[in-house]
Formats: structure tokens, sequence, C-alpha cells
């Protein structure tokens, strides 16, 4: 019962994760693209929590940690790039 | 006990995802940049600190085992989805973003047009003033 209770919230994420791919490939702006390229780690996240719960396990919970900083990381990067053309600007 | 455990943690993490799931419609169905932001940045980041705070009581109730790394997993979850939506909103309002046509009233607009400075996209190459096409 309780396997198929964490069966289930990990198709709902898969499907979350399905729905979020549809708005990157279509989406009009690419500010749509990088949010839902944000919810996509996001939801890696819940994801990977449940893994450990399933398989009871604690090796992954460095992957979580990992998966939030990088994805905060990249976002804020792309939204640098397309608010002024650069990642990192030169002191002058 | 182990009952308990079990009942606690499959509703946090059932609760999570169908959040989750509901932040992914909001971004499929809303109209333009801004709500579909807002939708998927409040939404999916209480889906995962539910899904978290589940994974976290589990392994607090059946391992007696608390993790420092999932409560600062939570936290930064919870302070960085906010910022990287506040920042992928502005840069798209400094895009131009369309806008959609339920919108009744931009009152940044008017701040921008009184502080021109904000707006204008210019990159700085070697002393002297580039403009930037959209």
């Amino acid at each position: 019962m309780f396997k198929t209770v964490l069966f289930i919230s990990l198709c709902l994420l898969a499907l979350t994760i399905l729905l979020n791919l549809y708005r990157v490939v279509k989406g009009p702006t690419s500010a749509d693209r990088i949010q839902a390229l944000d919810s996509v780690g996001i939801n890696l996240i819940a994801s990977i929590g449940i893994f450990s719960v399933l398989f009871h396990t604690r090796a992954f919970f460095d992957l979580m940690l990992l998966i939030g900083i990088l994805s905060f990381i990249g976002t804020i990067a792309f939204a640098r790039f397309i608010e002024r053309s650069v990642v990192i600007e030169r002191d002058n | 006990m182990n009952g308990i455990t079990e009942i606690i943690t499959a509703i946090f993490i059932l609760i999570g995802s169908v959040i989750s799931l509901l932040a992914a419609v909001g971004l499929v169905r809303l109209p333009d940049v801004y709500t579909r932001s807002h939708a998927a940045s409040k939404s999916s980041t209480l889906g995962v600190l539910c899904v978290l705070t589940g994974t976290l009581l589990f392994f607090l109730m059946s391992d007696g085992y608390f993790s420092i790394r999932l409560i600062l997993g939570i936290f930064f979850v919870f302070l960085t989805a906010p910022v990287a939506a506040h920042v992928i909103c502005r840069a798209a309002y400094r895009n131009n973003a369309p806008v959609a046509d339920t919108m009744v009233e931009d009152e940044l607009k008017e701040y921008y047009e009184l502080h021109p400075d904000y707006k204008k996209k210019s990159v700085v190459v070697e002393e002297t003033t580039v403009q930037v096409e959209d």
C-alpha cells in the first residue's frame, strides 16, 4: 500500500515534468523556457526524495542539495544573459 | 508505529506531488509569462517542500535519523525558487515580453518612463556604449 502511494506520486511527478517540457518546447519567450527548466529541476529534487524513501537509503541526500544549487545557478546565469546580453560583466 | 510512519509520509508525499502537478497545469494553461511564473514558482516550491518534509519525517520516525542535509535542501529550495522567479520576470519585462489581454494597468511602465535609465539595455564595451537590439 505504502509503495503503491509512492509509485503514484512518482507517476504524478513524471507527468509534471512532461507538462513542464511541453512549456519548454512551446514557450513563446525564452523566459518561459527558463522558468519551465527551473521547475523541472525542482521537481527532480522531489523525485529524488521519493526515491530515497522508496529504496530506504540515505545516499541520495547530497544529490538533492547539488541539483538545487546547480539549478539555481543555471537559472540566474540564463536570466542575466537574456537581460543584459552578458553573464559576467567586465569591470572598467 | 510503523503504520503511522507510513501513513504520515504517504500523505505528505501525495499532497506534494498533487501540488506540483497543479503547478505544471498552471504553467501550461495560463496566458502570459508573469502568470505562468507566478504559478510555477509558488506552487512547485510548496509541493517540493511537502515532499521533502515527508522524506524528513520518514527517516526521523523509521530510523531516528535527523538529516541536516535534508533540512539544508528544504531551506535552499525555499530561499532560491522565488528569487529565480523574480529574476526571470524582471528579465522578461526588460525584454518587453508580451502580456495577456486581461491586464488592466501597467504601473511599472509609468515608473520606467519616469526613469528611462532603468530600461535602457546597453552594454559598455571598451568605453563606448553599444545599444543592443531586441
